[in-house]
């Protein structure tokens, strides 16, 4: 696209770089001859999962390696200064002027103990010979121009009274400073809430335009590859696998690895009834234990002999792309390519439309502390973090719950699962009253509803095995002896894809996929009616999601159960879902398929959720609403809309005193909104073409 | 800020109440007789009775006195300054335990001034050189000092200063109201020892302190901004690392008021420290709860010093959410 019209000046080129991790006895290496040049004004995305040594390479390029970290071979030249070359006590001439580094972890990326204002100008100080008070104006004009209101205001703030987006624009204004040749951004926004991530994308796109600086963005996320870059190279494994201009990777990668990653994405307007995912079966191999030829043959669909005994070189073609694989001339010319699995899943067409769940006015409040100055005694104040919440869950269903943090969506499964005492309203479980306390619930209740947790790493006791991590509610919930339960353990480790002699591991030896199959495996042991999923694919890396999305549905087929599935990508949710509830603040803004959802979101607050997807198509994007405000603290919760400080369609005084209306959709959804679904139907007509949908 | 204060002070009155009611609770948890303890098997009733009398069991008619209106008299006495006489030697017990404060409190001293700016600095030093020659040379000088007990370095020093000088006494007995530096000879010994274990004992946790601060992601950021190396060390990571440090320098200040018995025994110095053992050697109650409140009380005080501090260098505390 843009990379053929850019003046042909390089400014960064790395060449042959190796990247190695000593310890005492050995060399473990991270990065195995990487090349990749980066021109003026050009925007490089660099991709991979964790492990594919994409934060080693940017910090290569910062000449800022942890101290066991060791350049074993190349060089990285800055316009025509190779970075390599100049000795350690000389850097901080280069940083913060001619390259300047974006971190990913906001918080922990300012100084606590510094007021904002300290911290930005020490960039003017140390590279300028501004006067305090110059300095001082313009990190004044930094903070305007990244968009923060109330510049004087923010100087003096402490990090911790900032938001994660206000910090990011924080640390951006210090990068730019100075005007530097190159950033390297390390996974800027991946901290951030969806709606949150897309402004902070527009403002770094603008940011590096008006400024023409060159980028090194890094990312896991194809979305916001195929938005902000010019050019992309795909790393897996310390290797560069791909690289390619971005319109012409995203329509036609190379790669076996880079086919398998774009097409195990659930893009928006794809169900799972048409289509199951692609999942790329194993794992990213560990640093040190490499195969011997291509680093991914042990994955890979079309492997050949050859691709496990020897390292593929990195191949030209098209003159402006590189690929590393021996088969990418068969692969580019279509006549091999990675297969979608054709076992898609047919719709759960159950006669019976019987209601597993129903929640009724379900309400949780928190008690949290307050100490408002010039009080001596510490208030506490309630934070209604679930808001009389109903629905209902069908037999054999999945319902997505999908909200930013803050929404309340895992107090409601934690609500549902008898986790929160203070929890108010009424439940059913299969047309039996289910008390709200978990010690009021009876063994029938707890073995049918079952929670599959987000955080693979700390919900199995690390002394247990996985044989008594599955039996364990065998034995317990379903009163089987010792014997049946084993057997039934190694037929829910064949259910989850998981080898027999996984059987005597411990969680420490699992990878963090291996370890949510367990935890699906055990989630459904008992065979329940209601599995609750909170954000089951979050911490896992992209080319393992999929394949615990397909494993989900799979599960779900075998055993007619219904889910509840959380998460806070609605592309995810509206793949996998037959009705979705959007929840902002602790209360439902729309309930409706996926599928009408997606050609008419009706709700303001939904409509920018699907804007702010990376994905979503940049031409129509301009039409979209972004929020340049970020979520508001569930203490300041208003009494009206919830969603009406931050609406873009907001009818004013009445969106904030009166509490909206519920109004039914064509589709048979229903909203929560002031704004009549004709007047809404309007101003949303042709935001989402239909033929998006499938 | 000032809502912040008000309420740790108000965290130390209740600290105060509950520790004065462990301290009371010492006389109620022995055994039997408390005068017969005292007194001995030998006692005569009368002795007993006076003792009663004297501990507030009973009254001066013979009628027994509740627990909780003794522990309230005793505290009322306790915050009124009428703190009884000495069992064991008739003395005042204010003006001796008072007395014996001070001189606790200026060895105190003495030992802070020695140890703590040089523990800073090692530490610091030993911090920013992680795993460096002179790391190693610190970390195991300051265990091996750790690792001698006190009275093993004040025999030391008593041998290789006091024998060899005329200024600096072996023994430490100073003049009652002697000030600061007419006992700052007597005082130099006893301090040095117990400098020995405070200073290795502030330099490694100032050196954790260090470590841990230069692993965070705000030095990097502070790196790649691209400042000098030493105004990311004195702007960025000292004030954060030094955290931990003034929590372990506050509670030391109870240990060198109190816990220095081993040493003040060595020295013969007549710190409060020394006056407790004696109090429990000689079963003398009030003298023993007198002591015991005294060093509560100065424990307490620089605990919360060290709050304030802390609040004053990390803006988070303040708001306590």
């Amino acid at each position: 696209m843009r990379d053929e019209l850019l003046p042909g000046k390089d400014i960064l080129e790395i060449q042959d770089l190796s990247v190695a991790y000593t310890s005492a006895e050995n060399e473990i290496p991270v990065l195995r001859n990487i090349n990749l040049r980066i021109k003026k004004g050009q925007v490089y995305g660099l991709v991979g999962e964790s492990g594919s040594g994409k934060s080693t390479l940017g910090l290569a390029v910062m000449r800022h390696l942890p101290t066991n970290g060791k350049v074993i071979q190349g060089k990285i030249i800055l316009d025509s200064r190779d970075l390599l070359a100049i000795p350690r006590k000389d850097l901080r001439n280069i940083w913060g002027r001619e390259i300047s580094y974006v971190p990913q972890d906001l918080y922990s990326s300012l100084n606590p103990s510094m007021r904002i204002g300290d911290q930005l100008i020490e960039v003017f100080l140390t590279h300028t010979d501004l006067s305090k008070n110059d300095a001082k104006g313009r990190s004044l004009g930094w903070i305007s121009r990244v968009h923060l209101p109330n510049p004087d205001l923010i100087t003096r703030k402490y990090p911790h009274e900032l938001s994660g987006g206000q910090i990011q624009r924080i640390l951006a204004a210090m990068a730019l400073a100075n005007h530097p040749q190159l950033l390297v951004l390390d996974e800027p926004t991946t901290s951030l809430d969806v709606t949150t991530e897309a402004v902070i994308l527009e403002l770094l796109g603008e940011l590096i335009r008006e400024e023409n600086t060159s980028a090194l963005f890094i990312t896991h996320n194809l979305g916001i590859v195929n938005k902000i870059t010019d050019r992309v190279a795909v790393l897996y494994a310390g290797e560069l696998v791909e690289d390619a201009p971005t319109d012409l990777f995203m329509q036609d990668p190379i790669h076996p690895y880079s086919q398998g990653l774009l097409m195990s994405i659930p893009k928006i307007g794809l169900f799972k009834k048409n289509k199951a995912l692609v999942d790329i079966p194993g794992q990213v191999p560990a640093l040190g234990k490499l195969p011997k030829g291509c680093v991914f043959a042990p994955r890979c669909q079309l492997a050949l002999d050859r691709c496990h005994n020897e390292r593929p070189p990195l191949e030209f073609y098209r003159n402006d792309s590189s690929v590393r694989c021996f088969r990418w001339r068969e692969i580019q010319a279509g006549k091999i390519k990675v297969n979608t699995p054709e076992r898609s899943l047919p719709p759960n067409h159950l006669p019976e439309d019987r209601t597993v769940l129903s929640v009724q006015n379900l309400g949780v409040d928190y008690k949290i502390r307050t100490s408002p100055k010039r009080k001596v005694l510490a208030q506490k104040q309630e934070i209604k973090a679930v808001n009389d919440v109903s629905f209902q869950v069908g037999k054999g269903r999945t319902l997505g719950i999908v909200g930013e943090s803050g929404s309340g969506k895992t107090s409601l499964a934690l609500a549902i699962m008898g986790l929160i005492d203070s929890a108010t309203g009424a439940m059913d479980l299969l047309e039996m009253q289910l008390p709200t306390q978990l010690s009021n619930r009876n063994d029938q209740m707890l073995r049918n509803l079952q929670m599959v947790f987000q955080n693979h790493d700390d919900i199995f006791p690390p002394y247990l095995t996985v044989q008594e991590i599955l039996i364990r509610p065998l034995l317990n919930l379903a009163g089987l002896g010792r014997k049946k339960a084993e057997k039934r353990a190694k037929e829910l480790l064949a259910l989850v894809h998981l080898p027999e002699n996984y059987i005597h591991k411990y969680p420490l030896q699992l990878s963090g996929g291996e370890k949510q199959r367990v935890a699906i495996a055990r989630a459904v042991a008992l065979n329940p009616d209601l599995l609750v999923a909170d954000e089951p694919i979050s911490s896992l890396d992209a080319s393992v999601q999929a394949s615990i999305l397909n494993l989900l549905n799979e599960v779900q087929q075998e055993y007619r159960s219904s889910t509840l599935l959380i998460s806070h990508n609605i592309a995810v949710v509206t793949y996998m879902a037959d009705e979705l509830l959007v929840m902002y603040l602790g209360q439902i803004m729309q309930h409706g398929k996926p599928g009408e959802i997606l050609s008419a979101p009706y709700h303001p607050y939904t409509e920018t959720l699907l804007s702010s997807l990376p994905e979503m198509n940049p031409d129509n994007l301009s039409a979209f609403t972004l929020l340049e405000t970020e979520p508001i603290h569930p203490l300041e919760s208003p009494k009206g809309c919830p969603f009406h400080s931050r609406c873009p369609r907001s009818l004013g005084r009445i969106c904030a005193d009166q509490v909206p209306p519920r109004q039914s959709t064509p589709g048979g959804g229903m909203i929560f909104c002031h704004i009549p679904i004709s007047v809404l139907k309007t101003i949303q007509k042709d935001l989402f073409p239909i033929d998006r949908v499938g | 800020m000032l809502s912040f204060v008000l309420r740790r002070i108000g965290l130390l009155v209740l600290t105060l109440f509950i520790a004065s009611i462990l301290v009371f609770l010492i006389s109620q948890v022995i055994p039997g007789d408390v005068c017969r303890v005292i007194l001995g098997r030998e006692a005569g009733d009368a002795a007993l009775q006076t003792c009663r009398i004297d501990l507030g069991y009973v009254t001066e008619g013979g009628e027994s006195i509740s627990a909780f209106h003794r522990y309230f008299s005793w505290l009322a006495d306790f915050i009124k300054g009428v703190w009884g006489r000495s069992f064991a030697t008739g003395e005042n017990i204010k003006t001796w335990v008072t007395g014996r404060l001070n001189n606790s409190l200026m060895l105190a001293a003495l030992v802070l001034i020695i140890s703590v700016p040089l523990a800073v600095f090692l530490g610091i030093l030993a911090g920013l050189n992680e795993g460096k020659w002179i790391d190693s040379i610190i970390s195991i000088g300051s265990l091996s000092v750790v690792g001698l007990p006190e009275f093993v370095t004040s025999i030391l020093l008593i041998n290789l200063v006091a024998f060899r000088s005329d200024t600096i006494p072996a023994t430490s007995s100073i003049l009652i109201g002697a000030s600061f530096w007419e006992a700052l000879p007597s005082l130099v010994l006893p301090a040095l020892a117990a400098s020995l274990v405070l200073l290795a004992y502030i330099a490694r946790m100032t050196r954790a302190g260090v470590v841990h601060e230069l692993r965070q992601n705000y030095v990097r950021t502070a790196e790649l901004k691209g400042l000098k190396r030493s105004t990311v060390l004195f702007r960025h990571v000292l004030r954060n690392s030094l955290m931990p440090t003034i929590t372990v320098i506050a509670i030391s200040i109870g240990w060198l008021i109190s816990g220095l018995v081993v040493v003040e025994n060595v020295f013969n110095y007549p710190g409060l420290g020394r006056l407790m053992i004696f109090a429990i050697d000689r079963r003398d109650l009030p003298t023993l709860q007198a002591c015991v409140m005294v060093a509560v009380v100065v424990f307490a005080l620089a605990n919360l010093a060290a709050d304030l501090i802390h609040a004053l260098l990390n803006p988070r505390i303040k708001f306590d959410n």
